[in-house]
C-alpha cells in the first residue's frame, strides 16, 4: 500500500491536495489530520479517490465550458437546425473504458485497505492488550479484559502498539468513533461483537463521538482517548489494578460524600474493577477529561450534573432530585479527589485544552 | 352517460371533481400539489434544523424535538415529496409521450394517490397527537422499537399505507408503457423520460415489497407483541437494516432516474438535436436500474460484515459510477454542435451536471469501504446525499415544472421569476451543502442536535445555515411565480418550447381524451420527424371513432379514507382495546368500498365522433 502509493505523491496536486485538506479542522478530532495507523491508512485512500475524482471533475469541466459557451443560440440563429447526430461509437466506447480503469485504479487499494484494518491475527498474541467496549445510552463502558480494569468515557492506551477493541452495545446500536486516529465501527446489541483496533502514533488525548443516532442525547455522547507512552500505560495499569473503592478520603466533606455515594449511587454505579452497570463505572473519576463526556471537571458542573441529568443530558436514566444539592456537593468533592493514578491526561502531552468546553 | 358533460364550475363541484377523477392529467394536478404542499413542510423542517445548527451549543429546539425534525424532514421529503412530485410528471407526461388516452388502469392510480395522500397525513398528524417519530427515517431497531410514545406507530402505519400506494401506481406505469403505447412506438423510440419511468416502475415493483415486509415486522414488534427485531428474545436488529437498505438503496434510483428522464427530454429540446447516444442512454438506464439492487449494503460497511462482504459491495457501487459517467457524457454531447437556449427549464438541466457529478463522485469515495470508516454517518455523507438528491431530483423537478408547466396548465411559467428562484436556490443550495463535505471530514458526525465551542466546525455551519436561507427564498419566489403566472400569463400554444416528443402535438392543456385520433409513430422524437417533413403534426393511425373512457369513481378516495381511520385504530389500540373499533370501522369503509367495486357494473362511457368533430368533450 505504501509503495505504491509513492507513485501517486509525485503528482503535484495531489501533494497539494493533502497540504490544504489537512489544514482543514483541529487537531486531534479531524479525520483530515490522521495520528494514527488506521486514520493513516485512511486518509491516504482518501487522497487517491480525491485525486482520481478531481482529475474526472476537471475534464468534465472542460468540456462543459466549451459547450456551453461554444455552441449557445446566438441572435439571428434563430432558425439554424443543428445536425441530427446519433451518437458516435468511438466516443461512448473511450468513455465507459476509461472510467472503468480509474475506478479499477481505486478498487484495489480499498480492498487492500479494508483486509487491513479488518486484520485481527495480532490479537491473539500473548502481549496483545484487547479492551471490551460497551456503548450505553449515552456513554461508553471500558473493560480491559485481562488485566481486570474496568473505566468509562475515558479510554486509556499505549502508543505505538494495537490495541484491540471488542465492542457490543448494552441497548441501541451506537458508533464508535476517534477521527484522527481511526475509523468507526457499530456497536451492536446482542451476541453480535464487533472488532477493530487503535494504534495512535503520538501521545495525545483524542476526541471521540458516538457516530449512530441513539437517542436524545446522541450528540453528546462524547468520550477520550488518551494515548500515553508504554512505560506510563504501565504505570496507569498498575495504579488502576490496586483501586481500594472502600478508601477513605481525606476531607470530612468527601468522607460524607463517600458515605452518600454509597448509599444513593452504588446501585448504578461502581469504583474499582467491578463490571458495566446500568450507569458508569467512576474509577479515577477525578482524572477525567470531562463531566459526562461534555462538562468542564469543575465542582459546579458536576454538582449540577447530579442534580439535574435530564437538562444536560435529556434522556438519560439517572434519575433527577436523587440528592439534594447539599449533598451532591458532597458527593462531588468524594468524587473529584478519586485520582486513582499518577498518569493523567496531563500524561499525554497536557492536552486537557482540547477537550475543555470554552 | 351523456358526452357534453355539463361542467358546473362551482367550488364544490370542482372538490367532487377533483375527489372522484380518474384522469391521469388530473391526479398529475392531485400530486403535484399534495407533494408541493408536503414539500414546504419538509423545507420548513429543514430550515429549524439549519437554525438550531447556526450556532455552538444552541438551544433552539430540545434535543428530542430535534430527533423528530430530521426524523420527518428525511420521511417527509423522500416518500412525502420527492416521489409524489416525481408521480406528478409520470401521469401528467407518460401517457402523452406515448400517444395513450389514458393509463392502463385509471381506477388503481385515483387509488394510488389517495394511498399516498392519506399515508401522509397519518405521518403528519402525529405531530399534534404527542410526539413524531424519532428514530431517523431509516428508523433502526431497537432504537426505533423502544422508543416511547407512538411517533413510531405514526411511521410504521403512514408509511404503510403511502407505500401501498405507490406500489400500485408503479405497477400501473409498468402495464401502461408495456400496453399502451401508440402504434410504431417501438420500445427503443420511446422518449427517453418513457424509459425511466418503466425502469423506475420496475425499481418500485420489486423494492417496495422489502420496505413492506419489513414494516409489517416493525409493526407486530411495536403493537402486537412479537420480538423480530429483539435481541433479548432472539431477534435480530441488524435485519431491520437489511431489509430497510434493500428498499432504501434502490428507492435512490426510483427518484434519480426519472430526472435523468427529464433532463434529456430538456437538453435535446433546447439544444434542437436529437439525445446522443440514445440506445447507449437506454442501456445505462437499465444497468443503473440493475445496479442499483446489487449494492444495499454499502449502507452498513461499518455495521461488521466483515472485509469481505465490504470488499464486495465497495466494487459492485463503483460499477455504478460507469452507466452514470456515460449518461453525463452524452448530455454534453447532445449539446456539443446543438443551438443551446438557455430557458429556466435550460438552466436547472446545465446546472445539474456539474453539481450531480460532485455528488456522483462523493459517492465512489464513500464506496470505498475503508474510507466510509471515516465518512459514515457523517455530513460528508450529509453533503453527498443532498447533492445527489437536491443536485439531480430537486433540480429536475424545478426543470421538468417549467417544462412541462404549460403542458399541465396551460401557461408558460414567467421566465424571469423562474431565473430568480434559480439563482437563489442554486447559490443557496451550493453554500449549504459543499461546506458540509469538510465539516464531515473534520469530526462533525450527522444527526447531531448540536456540537460543542471548539471544534472548528462554527463557521461551517453557519454558512451552511445561511445558504439554507437563501434556498428557502428561492422556493418562496417560486411560489409567487405560481400566482403571477395563473393571473398575468397568457394562454400557452400546444408547442411552445418547439418540442419533439408527442405530448407537444396536441393542445396544451390537453382534452381529457388526450388524443382526438391515436397518432402514427414513424421514429424517436416522433413529432420532430414530421416537423422535419415540413408537417403541422402527427398523421393518425386511425379514423376519427368514438373514444371510450372511465368514468370518475369516489370509491378509491373511500378505500383510503377507512385505511386512514384503521391506521388510528391500529396505532392507538396499545393503549386501548377500544381502539379496536376504529379498526373495524375504517377496514369496513375499504372493504365495503372493495365490494361495491366489485359487484358494481361499471364500463365507463364514449365521446361520440360527432362531439369530436365539434370540438366540444373536452
Amino acid at each position: 500500500m505504501r509503495g505504491w502509493m509513492r507513485n501517486f505523491r509525485s503528482l503535484i496536486f495531489f501533494g497539494a491536495l493533502t497540504l490544504i485538506l489537512s489544514g482543514c479542522g483541529v487537531d486531534n478530532i479531524s479525520a483530515l489530520k490522521p495520528e494514527g495507523y488506521g486514520s493513516e491508512l485512511i486518509f491516504d485512500l482518501m487522497m487517491i479517490s480525491i485525486a482520481i475524482m478531481l482529475f474526472v471533475f476537471v475534464i468534465v469541466m472542460a468540456i462543459y465550458t466549451f459547450v456551453l459557451i461554444r455552441y449557445r443560440r446566438k441572435k439571428g440563429q434563430e432558425d439554424f437546425i443543428p445536425k441530427q447526430t446519433e451518437g458516435n461509437k468511438a466516443l461512448e466506447i473511450i468513455w465507459t473504458v476509461i472510467p472503468i480503469i480509474l475506478l479499477l485504479v481505486l478498487a484495489v487499494p480499498t480492498v487492500q485497505a479494508t483486509f487491513d484494518l479488518a486484520d485481527k491475527s495480532g490479537q491473539s498474541n500473548e502481549d496483545a492488550l484487547t479492551i471490551e467496549v460497551t456503548g450505553n445510552q449515552y456513554w461508553w463502558h471500558f473493560n480491559y479484559a485481562d488485566q481486570e480494569i474496568a473505566t468509562s468515557q475515558d479510554l486509556y492506551i499505549p502508543t505505538g502498539e494495537r490495541v484491540y477493541l471488542d465492542m457490543k452495545s448494552s441497548d441501541v446500536i451506537h458508533s464508535f468513533w476517534v477521527p484522527s486516529i481511526a475509523g468507526k465501527m457499530d456497536t451492536n446489541p446482542g451476541e453480535n461483537v464487533n472488532t477493530m483496533y487503535l494504534e495512535a502514533f503520538e501521545e495525545g488525548v483524542y476526541w471521540g463521538q458516538c457516530a449512530e443516532l441513539c437517542g436524545p442525547s446522541h450528540s453528546l455522547m462524547d468520550f477520550k482517548v488518551i494515548a500515553v507512552s508504554p512505560e506510563e500505560f504501565e504505570q496507569w495499569k498498575e495504579d488502576m489494578q490496586n483501586i481500594d473503592p472502600e478508601a477513605q478520603p481525606e476531607t470530612a466533606s468527601a468522607q460524607e460524600g463517600q458515605e452518600l455515594f454509597q448509599n444513593n449511587c452504588m446501585s448504578c454505579h461502581a469504583i474499582g474493577n467491578a463490571a458495566a452497570g446500568v450507569g458508569p463505572n467512576l474509577s479515577n473519576f477525578g482524572n477525567r477529561t470531562m463531566i459526562a463526556g461534555i462538562l468542564d471537571p469543575t465542582k459546579e458542573n458536576l454538582v449540577d450534573w447530579i442534580t439535574n441529568p435530564h437538562e444536560i443530558k435529556p434522556g438519560n436514566q439517572m434519575p433527577a432530585n436523587l440528592v439534594s444539592e447539599e449533598e451532591a456537593s458532597k458527593i462531588a468533592d468524594y468524587l473529584l479527589q478519586l485520582d486513582h493514578s499518577e498518569i493523567t491526561p496531563e500524561s499525554a502531552g497536557g492536552s486537557n485544552n482540547e477537550g475543555s468546553n470554552e | 352517460m351523456s358526452t357534453a358533460v355539463a361542467q358546473n364550475r362551482g367550488l364544490g363541484a370542482a372538490i367532487w371533481d377533483y375527489l372522484t377523477t380518474v384522469d391521469h392529467k388530473k391526479i398529475a394536478h392531485l400530486y403535484l400539489v399534495s407533494g408541493g404542499f408536503f414539500f414546504l413542510i419538509g423545507g420548513l423542517e429543514a430550515m429549524i434544523i439549519r437554525i438550531q445548527l447556526m450556532e455552538p451549543s444552541n438551544d433552539f429546539i430540545s434535543a428530542g424535538l430535534y430527533n423528530e425534525m430530521i426524523t420527518m424532514h428525511g420521511t417527509t421529503m423522500i416518500f412525502l415529496a420527492a416521489m409524489p412530485l416525481i408521480f406528478a410528471f409520470m401521469n401528467a407526461v407518460v401517457p402523452l409521450q406515448i400517444g395513450a388516452r389514458d393509463v392502463a388502469f385509471p381506477f388503481l392510480n385515483s387509488l394510488g394517490f389517495w394511498l399516498f395522500l392519506f399515508g401522509g397525513l397519518i405521518l403528519n398528524v402525529s405531530w399534534f397527537t404527542g410526539g413524531a417519530p424519532d428514530a431517523g427515517w431509516t428508523n433502526y431497531a431497537p432504537l426505533s422499537t423502544t422508543s416511547p410514545g407512538h411517533g413510531v406507530d405514526y411511521y410504521v402505519m403512514g408509511l404503510q399505507i403511502s407505500g401501498a400506494g405507490t406500489l400500485i401506481g408503479g405497477i400501473n406505469f409498468l402495464v401502461t408503457i408495456v400496453n399502451m403505447r401508440a402504434p410504431g412506438m417501438t420500445f427503443m423510440r420511446m422518449p427517453l423520460f418513457t424509459w425511466t419511468v418503466f425502469v423506475t416502475s420496475t425499481l418500485i415493483l420489486f423494492a417496495f415489497p422489502a420496505l413492506t415486509v419489513g414494516l409489517f415486522l416493525m409493526m407486530f414488534d411495536r403493537m402486537f407483541g412479537s420480538a423480530f427485531f429483539d435481541v433479548a428474545l432472539g431477534g435480530n436488529a441488524i435485519i431491520w437494516e437489511h431489509l430497510f437498505w434493500i428498499f432504501g438503496h434502490p428507492e435512490v434510483y426510483i427518484l434519480i432516474l426519472p430526472a435523468f428522464g427529464a433532463f434529456s427530454e430538456i437538453f435535446s429540446t433546447f439544444s434542437k438535436k436529437r439525445l446522443f447516444g440514445y440506445s447507449a442512454m437506454v442501456f445505462a438506464t437499465v444497468l443503473i436500474g440493475f445496479l442499483g439492487f446489487m449494492v444495499w449494503a454499502h449502507h452498513m460497511f461499518t455495521v461488521g460484515m466483515g472485509p469481505i462482504a465490504n470488499s464486495i459491495f465497495a466494487v459492485a457501487t463503483m460499477a455504478i459510477a460507469v452507466p452514470t459517467g456515460i449518461k453525463i457524457f452524452n448530455w454534453m454531447f447532445t449539446m456539443w454542435g446543438g443551438s443551446i437556449r438557455m430557458t429556466t427549464s435550460m438552466l436547472w438541466s446545465v446546472a445539474f451536471i456539474p453539481t450531480f457529478t460532485i455528488g456522483g463522485m462523493t459517492g465512489v469515495m464513500l464506496a470505498a469501504a475503508a474510507a466510509d470508516y471515516q465518512y459514515h454517518d457523517t455530513y460528508f455523507v450529509v453533503a453527498h446525499f443532498h447533492y445527489v438528491i437536491v443536485g439531480g431530483l430537486v433540480f429536475g423537478i424545478f426543470a421538468s415544472l417549467h417544462y412541462w408547466w404549460p403542458k399541465m396548465f396551460g401557461k408558460v411559467l414567467n421566465e424571469k421569476l423562474g431565473k430568480w428562484t434559480f439563482w437563489l436556490f442554486f447559490i443557496g443550495f451550493h453554500l449549504t451543502f459543499f461546506i458540509q463535505h469538510f465539516l464531515g471530514l473534520m469530526g462533525m458526525p450527522r444527526r447531531y442536535w448540536t456540537f460543542q465551542t471548539n471544534q472548528g466546525l462554527d463557521t461551517g455551519n453557519l454558512v451552511s445555515t445561511l445558504g439554507a436561507f437563501l434556498m428557502a427564498i428561492g422556493t418562496l419566489v417560486f411560489l409567487i411565480n405560481i400566482v403571477y403566472t395563473a393571473v398575468k400569463e397568457k394562454q400557452a400554444s400546444g408547442d411552445p418550447w418547439d418540442g419533439r416528443t408527442l405530448e407537444w402535438s396536441i393542445p396544451s392543456p390537453p382534452p381529457h381524451y388526450n388524443f382526438k385520433q391515436t397518432p402514427l409513430v414513424r421514429g424517436l422524437d416522433a413529432l420532430w420527424v414530421e416537423k422535419s417533413e415540413g408537417k403541422k403534426g402527427m398523421t393518425p393511425a386511425e379514423p376519427l371513432g368514438d373514444i371510450h373512457m372511465p368514468n370518475p369513481s369516489i370509491l378509491p378516495f373511500m378505500m383510503s379514507l377507512g385505511l386512514f381511520i384503521a391506521g388510528f385504530g391500529f396505532i392507538y389500540q396499545v393503549d386501548n382495546k377500544m381502539w379496536l373499533i376504529a379498526v373495524f370501522i375504517g377496514m369496513g369503509i375499504t372493504l365495503g368500498s372493495m365490494l361495491t367495486r366489485s359487484v358494481k357494473d361499471d364500463i365507463g362511457h364514449h365521446i361520440h365522433k360527432e362531439d369530436l368533430e365539434k370540438g366540444a368533450g373536452e
